[in-house]
């Protein structure tokens, strides 16, 4: 009895297997930031293509770009343009990248509606996240401790925000941890003292938006350019892509998957945008 | 199948159940070696749990986790200045002093407490103890020791009690006989007589009681604030070692150094636990026979 079970099962894993190894196959790696966009594309995308596999996985873009350069991927997320560098050594290797703007990430500043400051410079974000502002008072607020939050060090966002505003230098030890975007305006909207930052999709009007260097964040002010705190994100394949990569690709700049790009609070692409390939990994 | 195979099959079975689990908990333990172990290649041990920095996505990266050993010692400790006495002291109320009816109720509410889910508890002090303590005593931030305390110890409570309750009521009643035809009152009964007796229970219900704080997660997660330094006063944030895990492990990529490290953190979370439980169990065998004297 046991063994015919056994046997059964044996059957009907190989055959599953074998249904797996038939259906094409896309495999996507890189930054952690476009990570929820692929994610939440590919589920959706895979839902509407039975058969098609997608798997996913996030090291950073760098670890994205180089599965690009030793064929390990068939797409690479990024969330910074591909390096000179990288395309020497992935035109040595024999593979062409190719730019896909999918998605503008735009980061806002927030504080308590209560509180005076209306905008700050770059500068002034990173000494407050570097822990050499402490008083609202140095940049024109009351005289109040700066409570600094942060998000968690693996978060796209967290990395982001290293990047554009800190330039990479480290984060306070003391600022307070926020696992989600969520949780950071909950935190803020509840506390007068407290600066955080989220992507652009999650701010609403239990918090103040600041401006930075004077530029209000808006979908506009990030596809412009003229907002600091932004970068787009991409997806580099090997030449243009083909099958499966090439439908994948072409859901996420399709207005359902824009969608999805506005879902997980990212800035989405207007026409024009989608359209017209970025600069750089072009021929 | 004959009376003596039967016999056989059914130890057998229950052997499989008692086995199983000491099985998973091996599984366990070896996955979390085996993913925590290689972090000591990139730092050394003591730099790993004496570094003052923790930094793990940076380049060059940082894993210092003394202050989230800091975190999480201060919390558990705070947290028991508050639920020993509140936990103890309750459970000598209800074995020793309540009237049967009062008994049953106090009884059924504090295990109802510990039937709270954790999540419930944190978003209670993320929304109402943080403001509180916040306008209180004027500070920058509600999300801080004390909140992290207060709340672990609300759910280190029922622990302490239920446990310190059994203790209590397994003192032989020969002995508050004995004390009472001695002419003590109820107070010298309990605190010279009761108390001492079922001590080696009490300290099990507490060491039980902060080791349910130490692995606490969502609560410190919600509302310790989540600062990596070492705290400066009570009203600062720190980040105890689960919450660091639970915030990080999502998104940490997989075979990093920051991920290795993140399966160090739960090594070092499970030795604390481990020395928590060896150290209950001793004292419930070293103690065991104090006050048994009905031989």
């Amino acid at each position: 009895m046991v063994r015919k079970l056994l046997a059964v099962c044996l059957i009907w894993l190989a055959f599953g297997a074998n249904l797996a190894l038939a259906a094409e196959s896309v495999v996507i790696k890189g930054s952690t930031t476009v990570l929820p966009i692929a994610q939440a594309a590919l589920e959706v995308h895979m839902k509407a293509h039975p058969g098609v596999n997608i798997s996913l996985s996030a090291g950073g873009s760098g670890d994205g770009i180089k599965a690009l350069i030793d064929k390990s991927t068939d797409i690479a997320n990024s969330s910074r343009e591909i390096k000179d560098k990288e395309i020497t050594l992935a035109r040595a290797h024999g593979v062409e990248p190719v730019a896909y703007t999918v998605a503008i990430d735009a980061i806002v500043p927030i504080v308590h509606p209560k509180n005076k400051v209306n905008g700050l410079t770059i500068d002034q974000l990173s000494q407050i996240y570097q822990g050499k502002i402490t008083n609202w008072k140095e940049v024109g607020g009351d005289n109040l401790t700066i409570v600094v939050v942060s998000r968690d060090s693996s978060s796209g966002t967290f990395e982001s925000w290293g990047h554009l505003v800190l330039n990479n230098a480290r984060v306070t030890p003391k600022a307070q941890l926020q696992a989600s975007s969520g949780a950071v305006v909950q935190t803020v909207s509840k506390n007068r003292y407290a600066i955080g930052y989220i992507g652009l999709g999650y701010l609403n009007t239990s918090v103040k938006g600041l401006t930075v260097n004077g530029i209000t964040a808006s979908a506009k002010t990030a596809l412009s350019k003229e907002y600091p705190v932004a970068r787009p994100l991409y997806m580099y394949t090997n030449r243009q892509p083909a099958g499966e990569t090439a439908n994948f690709i072409k859901f996420v700049l399709s207005p359902a998957g824009q969608k999805l790009v506005a879902k997980e609070g990212f800035v989405p692409l207007i026409a024009e945008e989608i359209r017209k390939p970025a600069q750089k990994g072009k021929k | 199948m004959n009376r003596h195979q039967k016999e056989i099959f059914i130890r057998g079975i229950f052997a499989f159940f008692a086995f199983a689990s000491v099985l998973i908990l091996a599984l366990i333990v070896m996955f979390l070696f085996r993913e925590g172990l290689p972090i000591f290649k990139e730092v050394s041990v003591a730099d790993f749990l004496f570094g003052q920095e923790w930094y793990p996505t940076y380049d060059p990266p940082a894993y210092g986790i003394w202050p989230l050993i800091f975190g999480s010692v201060i919390v558990t400790v705070f947290s028991c200045l508050i639920a020993v006495p509140l936990g103890v002291l309750s459970a000598v109320y209800i074995s020793e002093i309540a009237p049967a009816s009062i008994k049953d109720i106090t009884k059924s509410i504090i295990e109802l407490l510990a039937g709270i889910p954790s999540v419930v508890l944190g978003f209670f002090g993320m929304v109402v103890v943080a403001p509180f303590l916040q306008d209180t005593f004027d500070l920058p931030t509600g999300l801080n020791i004390v909140n992290a305390s207060v709340i672990l110890a609300i759910m280190a409570i029922p622990t302490i009690s239920s446990i310190s309750e059994d203790a209590l009521y397994a003192v032989p009643s020969e002995f508050k006989e004995a004390s009472y035809a001695l002419g003590a009152t109820k107070y010298e009964t309990i605190t010279k007589v009761i108390m001492p007796a079922a001590l080696s229970g009490i300290s099990t219900a507490v060491i039980l009681g902060m080791a349910r704080a130490i692995g606490e997660t969502m609560v410190v997660l919600m509302v310790a604030g989540g600062a990596a330094a070492v705290p400066e006063s009570i009203f600062d944030s720190v980040r105890p070692m689960p919450a660091s895990i639970a915030a990080e492990m999502g998104e940490a990529p997989f075979g990093s150094g920051h991920y290795h490290a993140l399966f160090a953190i739960g090594m070092v979370l499970f030795f604390l636990t481990l020395f928590f439980n060896l150290i209950a169990d001793y004292i419930s065998q070293k103690f065991k026979e104090v006050g048994s004297a009905t031989l």
